[in-house]
């Protein structure tokens, strides 16, 4: 159970053109990061992420498994104030999340 | 149907159960709603608007599962990363503990609400509505239960711990069986709500 519950039913492709999306721009130094967990469904991170952000099915899929294989991934990103709210709507989700401000 | 949601035509979603299910789900239900604690609904006599003002706590919950339930927003790794965290969850953690109350108060109101057949068997209809609420219980369930049974990722897979294959005597055998359960029921759930 946990993380490995279900093998992806879709096959993976490369979405380079949407790395650039959780990009943060100069004057917009925060973003939102989702940790790995032992406990929350892969496909219902999946479906948070769709049913939050509206991001599309493969996007929501491979932010997961950033998550998932690298202990976590940003998922959005944009002013301290948006990047709160996000966290807290994660936290209602049961997703476990930070923000924080961007130093790359 | 039995064990595993299906969509129902209205955005909904259908599961059958068993009077032991039902019990079950219940009792963690209402076990969860213990957890989360009282509402900050103002007292009989209280003046109303005082809860719209009313401050969160601004610590951190000691118990473990709770902790998981409400994390620190800001991280902990230093002194100004806590105050941060405990500057947003004085703002944000009551709204939270309610939206989670809300979720566990539904999945009990809907399973009282059943119409349990002859046989113990009842079928579960929820609205879509519904169905966002028991998602998001099944979910702090599942963390909570998880919590307590300090569920990690090497207990994954068939060279998994042995967290999955304990002997009916062991007193978490039962724990194990009830999350393994609600985390069937809560996937078959997510499915019916894909977008």
């Amino acid at each position: 159970m946990g993380w490995v519950s279900v093998a992806p039913t879709e096959i993976e492709r490369p979405e380079s053109a949407e790395e650039s999306a959780v990009v943060p721009e100069p004057d917009v130094p925060w973003v939102t990061l989702v940790h790995n967990d032992p406990v929350n469904l892969m496909s219902y991170v999946t479906y948070v992420f769709q049913a939050y952000f509206g991001y599309p099915k493969d996007k929501a899929h491979k932010l997961m498994l950033d998550v998932h294989q690298k202990g976590r991934a940003v998922v959005s990103s944009g002013s301290r104030e948006e990047m709160e709210r996000d966290v807290q709507a994660m936290h209602g989700y049961g997703l476990w999340a930070t923000l924080t401000q961007d130093r790359n | 149907m039995a064990g595993h949601f299906e969509a129902t035509p209205g955005g909904g979603a259908a599961v059958a159960l068993d009077e032991v299910e039902i019990a079950i789900l219940r009792s963690l239900a209402v076990q969860l709603l213990e957890l989360i604690g009282p509402g900050d609904e103002p007292a009989e006599g209280a003046d109303p608007l005082a809860a719209l003002f009313a401050e969160g706590p601004s610590e951190p919950p000691t118990d473990p599962a709770l902790a998981r339930l409400f994390p620190e927003a800001y991280g902990d790794e230093d002194s100004e990363l806590r105050a941060a965290s405990a500057e947003f969850r004085r703002f944000t953690e009551n709204d939270l503990r309610a939206r989670k109350r809300t979720d566990a108060l539904a999945v009990v109101r809907t399973l009282d609400a059943l119409t349990v057949a002859g046989d113990g068997s009842a079928v579960l209809e929820l609205t879509g509505d519904e169905c966002r609420n028991w998602l998001g219980a099944l979910n702090d369930l599942r963390l909570t239960i998880g919590t307590r049974l300090e569920v990690s990722d090497q207990d994954e897979g068939e060279s998994g711990s042995s967290l999955y294959r304990l002997p009916d005597s062991d007193p978490r055998k039962p724990m194990v069986m009830a999350y393994l359960w609600l985390g069937a029921l809560q996937e078959t759930l997510v499915e019916t709500l894909m977008p």
